[in-house]
């Protein structure tokens, strides 16, 4: 479905074809809707934001978009294709990486196994050759320690690679995890509220960050957000959500003047 | 008395270093062996929070299956390659029908399935081969028999080639699975998973997979026990308690812990020949060595509920 024309956005980027479309997606947990039909479309390139107040769904739509839960109804086309109902791991391999809200590191293993972690999805030698380290599974191990060790520097981490996770302070580790999702070199970076959590400086620090993602390897980014500030300085288009419906779409300009959000945001008076 | 408990014991140890030596040694070989075993177990809770408690029985299939399969006229080699087989299989059939229909259930549900998969195991053994003892075919796979007789200090030290392949089987499979989990990708995801299971997810492991992989190198590490303590004590049901002495060094090292499990295992191994020897024979009438683990696993409890190596838990109130 690359049919679909891009744009040029307020500050003279251009942006690609549409790379993932969401169709009229429902979510229901049992009789509890928490995302009601649903549909936006994300294009390459672009960084695309989905914000809301606390409980709209947002981070139900991203555990969709990343395969951890199958809507009840509705339709995910990605790079041109209608996607079957996946595992999580399999929309891993199509190319999504993603980080988590509450930080899902392996506490155990220093920075760079982590980051390393990210890489499996681009190592297929097999099981027998990796158990006698010959060959294939060697080459790969070499390879891709070089890619990890340039995500490493470029996210500034070099300083801790050798560190256990579990020992670093909030703002590193959701560096370290933005780096592991980083280096599966994803076609689509699903990041949850990045920002959650961080003071001024280290929401700065992560702004930079996922600007310079985005401009040096043109990276896809879909992220969820509430802080409405950070957001708006971020994305090129933004999708609101409140109550699990969807009540705005398009540029933060546009978003930012709309009487719906507005009021989401606000309150609205019932008389 | 005290003398006995605190003095004599070690005026021996000095006296005889040869006698010291050969009691070291047998530990050591027993040692090695709660280690291997004790990884089996490391690796499988790591990777899916289970305790498996099915790893002796596996130990006790995996002897039998490759004793049955010798028996059927099958060359002793070719068995091995077949044995290795059926605990593939084993573990695909474990994953697919126990394990998967309760991923997200509480540990607790998991750890009484193992149960119910040793009950199984049991009786289909049981059945299949039979429940009389049998003999490991030790010399038909070309383990040697013999023993090298040494004489360091002047003494005697009696070195069995059965258990000189022991350590040296052992010693290569240990340090080859510490490579496998810390150089290779794959290892890389088992350690992965035992940390967390959605970011596991989220970079593309998959549970089913490395929960296959993990029962599979359970079930290798089971054969070599089988043979290895098979040849001495003969292939009975009764191999199962090997299994159980790996508790002892679980508690000891921490249920995480790699090295922990090595160390433990060796530990416990050793400890226990020695207090055998210098304290259980002459002042408690000897066969110590079935409770002594246990006991030196409480008291380490005592002081560090973690083990020795295992992860420190901090509890916020």
């Amino acid at each position: 479905m690359k049919d679909t024309e891009g744009y040029v956005t307020a500050d003279g980027r251009q942006i690609g074809g549409t790379l993932m479309e969401m169709k009229n997606i429902t979510l229901r947990f049992g009789g509890v809707v928490a995302i009601k039909d649903i549909s936006f479309d994300v294009h390459e390139g672009e960084i695309r934001a989905i914000i809301g107040p606390n409980g709209a769904g947002k981070s139900s739509m991203l555990n969709v978009i990343s395969g951890f839960y199958t809507p009840s109804e509705g339709e995910v086309w990605y790079q041109g294709a209608k996607r079957p109902q996946m595992k999580p791991y399999e929309v891993a391999r199509m190319g999504v990486a993603r980080t988590f809200q509450n930080i899902a590191l392996f506490e155990g293993m220093t920075v760079l196994d982590n980051v390393m972690t990210g890489r499996l999805t681009h190592m297929n030698a097999s099981v027998l050759s990796q158990a006698i380290w010959w060959g294939r599974a060697r080459e790969e191990e070499i390879e891709n320690r070089e890619k990890v060790e340039r995500v490493i520097d470029f996210l500034e981490i070099q300083h801790i690679r050798k560190t256990p996770v579990g020992r670093l302070p909030y703002g590193l580790k959701k560096r370290v995890e933005l780096a592991r999702a980083l280096a599966a070199e994803p076609s689509l970076l699903l990041l949850d509220e990045p920002m959650a959590g961080m003071n001024v400086e280290e929401k700065e620090d992560m702004s930079r960050f996922i600007l310079d993602v985005n401009d040096e390897f043109g990276t896809t980014i879909c992220l969820i957000e509430h802080d409405m500030g950070v957001v708006m300085d971020l994305s090129d288009r933004v999708v609101v959500m409140d109550y699990g419906k969807k009540i705005g779409d398009g540029t933060p300009d546009e978003v930012r003047n709309d009487q719906a959000v507005i009021d989401a945001y606000l309150g609205v008076a019932h008389d | 008395m005290l003398a006995d408990i605190f003095i004599n014991p070690f005026i021996e140890m000095f006296a005889y270093p040869d006698f010291l030596m050969q009691v070291l040694w047998e530990g050591l070989v027993s040692g090695i062996l709660y280690a291997l075993i004790a990884l089996g177990f490391v690796l499988i809770f790591r990777s899916s929070r289970i305790f498996n408690f099915a790893q002796g029985i596996m130990v006790v299939f995996a002897a039998l299956t490759l004793v049955g399969l010798h028996a059927f006229g099958i060359p002793a080699w070719i068995s091995v390659i077949l044995t290795l087989g059926v605990m593939f299989g084993l573990a695909v059939t474990i994953e697919r029908v126990v394990l998967r229909p309760l991923v997200g259930q509480p540990d607790i549900i998991l750890f009484m399935a193992t149960i119910g998969i040793t009950l199984f195991l049991i009786g289909f053994g049981e059945t299949i081969f039979g429940g009389e003892n049998k003999v490991m075919i030790t010399s038909e796979l070309g383990i040697p028999t013999g023993d090298t007789v040494l004489e360091p200090f002047g003494g005697l030290l009696i070195l069995q080639h059965l258990d000189i392949t022991v350590v040296v089987v052992a010693t290569l499979l240990v340090g080859g699975l510490i490579a496998f989990l810390n150089y290779t990708s794959m290892g890389r995801a088992i350690r992965a998973l035992g940390d967390d299971h959605q970011a596991a997810l989220s970079v593309g492991i998959s549970l089913q997979t490395i929960w296959v992989l993990v029962w599979f190198i359970a079930g290798i590490i089971a054969l070599v026990t089988g043979i290895a303590w098979g040849a001495r004590a003969g292939v009975s049901f009764a191999l199962e308690v090997i299994a159980y002495k790996a508790l002892p060094v679980l508690m000891l090292g921490g249920l995480e812990s790699i090295t922990g499990a090595i160390v433990g295992g060796l530990m416990i191994g050793m400890l226990e020949k020695l207090f055998e020897i210098y304290w259980g024979q002459p002042l408690l009438g000897g066969n110590t060595e079935t409770w002594f683990a246990f006991v030196l696993a409480l008291v380490v409890l005592l002081f560090r509920p973690q083990g020795l190596f295992g992860e420190k838990i901090i509890e916020r109130v």
